[in-house]
């Protein structure tokens, strides 16, 4: 009997087959809303609220990018996704672009068919240790119990430490942070790894932060970044600017505060002038309407902003800018000129 | 004879004792104790040992649950006020669940909608009454439980009213059809013609009918897009459609299975092996990840869509065995006496072997509708929200990071309701339908 009921639905996407097809930019205009794959939970990054809006570092990119081609923040379908789902939802179409703590790595650009679409934060692997286990540096744990997280590459990334540095260790797999963190506290491993920022996320939690200690060594370069297929440029360097948008906003000094004043009359600074579409075409040139850096800024500010709203120093989380500060202030991010 | 009795005995009552009260001792709570808990050294040890364990766990466990954190708003907070009261342990932190039960319930349903979810579980109910209370409720709303199937994903889902209703004109056209065709050819040809024409009329005249009748009188509900769904809600849709699809198509399956047909036995015993022989966990991949994949590109196939399908028949399956084996005890004479009769295969079926068989199989039907529901869980693995899925979201809020007792006991309650209903009522239907085999 309920089998004509799947038939009727059915039908209903069949017809709605009918229109896709086009190029993902053209698709997205046309649904009205940005199909944005976010993790299902990670603290800081992307996490759904009380009232199931979702927010975090990775969410404001997807709002940032909707902003930028719809005009509207809030025209997001945030679809969430696991490890394990992430790539097969990018590369069948369900997902318009992918903004989940991803690792830029050669295989998944490559081989996997993707084209990743900068660094939104740069992380690295580190090692988290209770402090009366009396190690201080990640070299000393030979024969140590570590618990990680499979299908991921930081699981790669410990077994190379280990291989190059002569050491043993045993593995205790684990599926989710949360389950790392109550196996970690319970005493099952002595060492927890992953992301530098995930280890401090997780450490801000515990009753007694300060009985854990984050080690000094940081064993892998984990470059996040968002991606989108291969294939369709115009789409990904939407993403792309998108996100140099925001990071050159920074830079220049536009926020979410000032962006409107900014925008509405042409200031003394030429670069300025043509990112926020008073002057130049650049909005043309990238298929979309000229104050589209003026929409992605005003959504969630500039990346300084996303930054310390969401993962920042005066959130639980903590997060120092270190590596994903300006370059003029020592860190990374460096973007190519509005021109 | 009667002579030496007289001489031997002193004294013989000749009235009746009055009845009086059995001794304290095997009466009332006492009497209970002493015959259940310790009636025997080893019992009386075994019985205090439990206890004392009981105690001690009570001991532990209740100060943790007894915490006044109704009102908090984060860990922190929580941590705040038992530094605030001078408590030394760590309590419960339930601003959580007061914060998040109705996301927990519903998932991401928009909170003005949630009288649709609801209103469709009560209605799940009414449906239900005429076939789990047979003889206790009026057999006229039976109409009711047929029509309930198409309500419900409207109810759900949303839009226009004329999609169930087209859907439902389907039989009706196939009716008509078969009318038409069976005065010109014969009735096997025109049941053929008239599934084809239904078919035909849901795969292509549905949606535009539907459409067309919307435009011209738009009765609709707010559209609900399926990535709205989440938590119990989205777990006991999954849950109801794959049990109530499961069972007819067990039965189907296991029939098959016993049938003479080499084909149609191949082909069940092959699906039933074949979707045995599979984790869930590989089901519900190929339905969020290979469909993806094989579709073509920009098809939206909903994804809960699949995951019911995908769960409906791995139900299908075990439900299928499970018939096959209240079949398989079913003496043979069973059989051989519908024959008897005179009754063909499917009068047989329906008069004598599937009300015994059935019988049978109820603890194992309801024991796989409990791991049918219970399995909806599942389905977080492919990121969807059900309420596992969600106590993961909600962790990963800067707010309830580091919380995990609190949601994982709510949840564990709710399914815990959720379960021991359906076993209760396992039992009742056995007690109802026991007519002395044991």
């Amino acid at each position: 009997m309920k089998k004509t009921v799947f038939l009727g639905a059915l039908t209903a996407a069949g017809l709605a087959a009918g229109a896709a097809g086009a190029t993902t930019l053209e698709d997205v205009k046309a649904r009205g809303t940005l199909n944005c794959g976010v993790s299902t939970g990670l603290v800081g990054f992307s996490a759904p609220d009380a009232n199931g809006e979702w927010t975090g570092f990775d969410v404001a990119l997807c709002r940032a990018v909707a902003a930028a081609v719809l005009g509207d923040q809030t025209a997001v379908e945030f679809v969430p996704t696991t490890g394990k789902t992430r790539f097969t939802a990018l590369a069948s179409g369900e997902i318009d672009m992918l903004a989940r703590n991803t690792t830029w790595t050669f295989s998944r650009d490559v081989d996997l068919k993707f084209t990743f679409n900068g660094v939104n934060y740069y992380d690295g692997q580190g090692f988290m240790v209770p402090k009366a286990l009396g190690v201080s540096s990640a070299k000393e744990l030979d024969g140590a119990t570590v618990c990680i997280q499979t299908g991921t590459t930081t699981e790669l990334n410990l077994a190379d430490f280990f291989r190059v540095n002569n050491m043993g260790y045993e593995p205790v797999p684990i599926e989710t942070n949360a389950e790392a963190q109550q196996q970690f506290l319970a005493g099952a491993c002595d060492v927890y790894t992953t992301d530098a920022s995930g280890l401090a996320a997780t450490r801000a939690t515990f009753e007694n932060p300060g009985d854990y200690a984050i080690l000094p060594e940081i064993i892998s370069k984990e470059p996040l970044g968002p991606l989108v297929r291969h294939g369709d440029d115009e789409w990904g360097d939407i993403v792309t600017w998108t996100l140099n948008a925001l990071i050159a906003a920074e830079e220049l000094g536009i926020t979410s505060a000032n962006v409107k004043d900014m925008s509405s009359a042409a200031t003394d600074n030429p670069e300025i002038n043509r990112l926020l579409g008073s002057e130049g075409n650049l909005g043309e040139m990238i298929g979309l309407n000229a104050d589209w850096a003026v929409m992605a800024i005003s959504a969630g500010g500039n990346y300084g902003e996303i930054f310390e709203k969401n993962i920042g120093e005066n959130t639980p989380i903590g997060l120092a800018r270190g590596l994903n500060a300006l370059y003029t202030d020592g860190g990374l991010l460096y973007t190519p000129p509005f021109r | 004879m009667s002579n030496t009795h007289a001489d031997t005995v002193l004294y013989v009552r000749d009235t009746m004792l009055p009845q009086s009260e059995p001794p304290a001792s095997t009466i009332g709570p006492a009497g209970w104790a002493k015959q259940n808990l310790f009636s025997g050294w080893l019992n009386t040890l075994l019985t205090v040992v439990s206890a004392a364990f009981v105690v001690f766990l009570l001991y532990r466990l209740l100060p943790w649950f007894i915490s006044p954190t109704w009102g908090s708003d984060s860990l922190s907070s929580c941590r705040a006020l038992f530094e605030e009261i001078g408590r030394d342990h760590e309590g419960a932190c339930w601003g959580v669940i007061r914060d998040r039960w109705q996301q927990l319930l519903f998932g991401f349903y928009p909170a003005e909608l949630y009288w649709r979810p609801i209103l469709s579980l009560i209605l799940l109910m009414v449906a239900l009454a005429p076939v789990l209370f047979v003889g206790k409720v009026p057999a006229k709303m039976l109409i009711f439980s047929v029509i309930y199937p198409f309500m419900l994903p409207w109810l759900l889902w949303g839009g226009t009213v004329w999609m169930p209703i087209a859907v439902i004109a389907g039989f009706g056209v196939g009716y008509l059809v078969f009318k038409l065709v069976a005065k010109v050819g014969p009735g096997g040809l025109a049941a053929i013609v008239a599934t084809l024409a239904t078919v035909l009329w849901w795969l292509f005249l549905t949606a535009p009918v539907a459409y067309g009748l919307a435009s011209v009188l738009p009765l609709a509900l707010e559209p609900v897009a399926s990535r709205q769904f989440g938590g119990f809600m989205l777990s006991v849709t999954i849950g109801v459609v794959a049990i109530a699809c499961s069972l007819p198509i067990g039965i189907v399956l296991a029939l098959g299975r016993r049938s003479d047909l080499p084909l149609v036995k191949w082909l069940c015993v092959g699906f039933i092996e074949f979707i045995r022989g599979v984790p869930l966990i590989t089901l519900l991949f190929v339905a969020s990840v290979l469909l993806n994949i094989f579709l073509p590109p920009g098809t939206n196939f909903d994804i809960i869509l699949r995951v019911m399908i995908m769960t409906t028949l791995f139900a299908s399956a075990y439900m299928a065995e499970v018939i096959r084996g209240g079949l398989a005890a079913l003496p043979k004479g069973q059989y051989e006496g519908a024959d008897s009769l005179g009754l063909d295969y499917w009068q047989a079926q329906r008069l004598i072997i599937m009300p015994q068989a059935l019988k049978i199989s109820i603890p194992g039907i309801v024991s796989t509708f409990i791991g049918v529901f219970k399995d909806t869980t599942l389905v977080s693995i492919i990121g969807l929200l059900d309420p596992l899925g969600l106590a993961n979201a909600i962790r990963a809020d800067t707010d309830w990071n580091g919380i995990y007792w609190e949601l994982f006991l709510f949840i564990g309650a709710v399914f815990f309701i959720f379960c021991f209903s359906m076993s209760r009522y396992s039992m009742y239907l056995e007690r109802k339908l026991q007519t002395g085999h044991r």
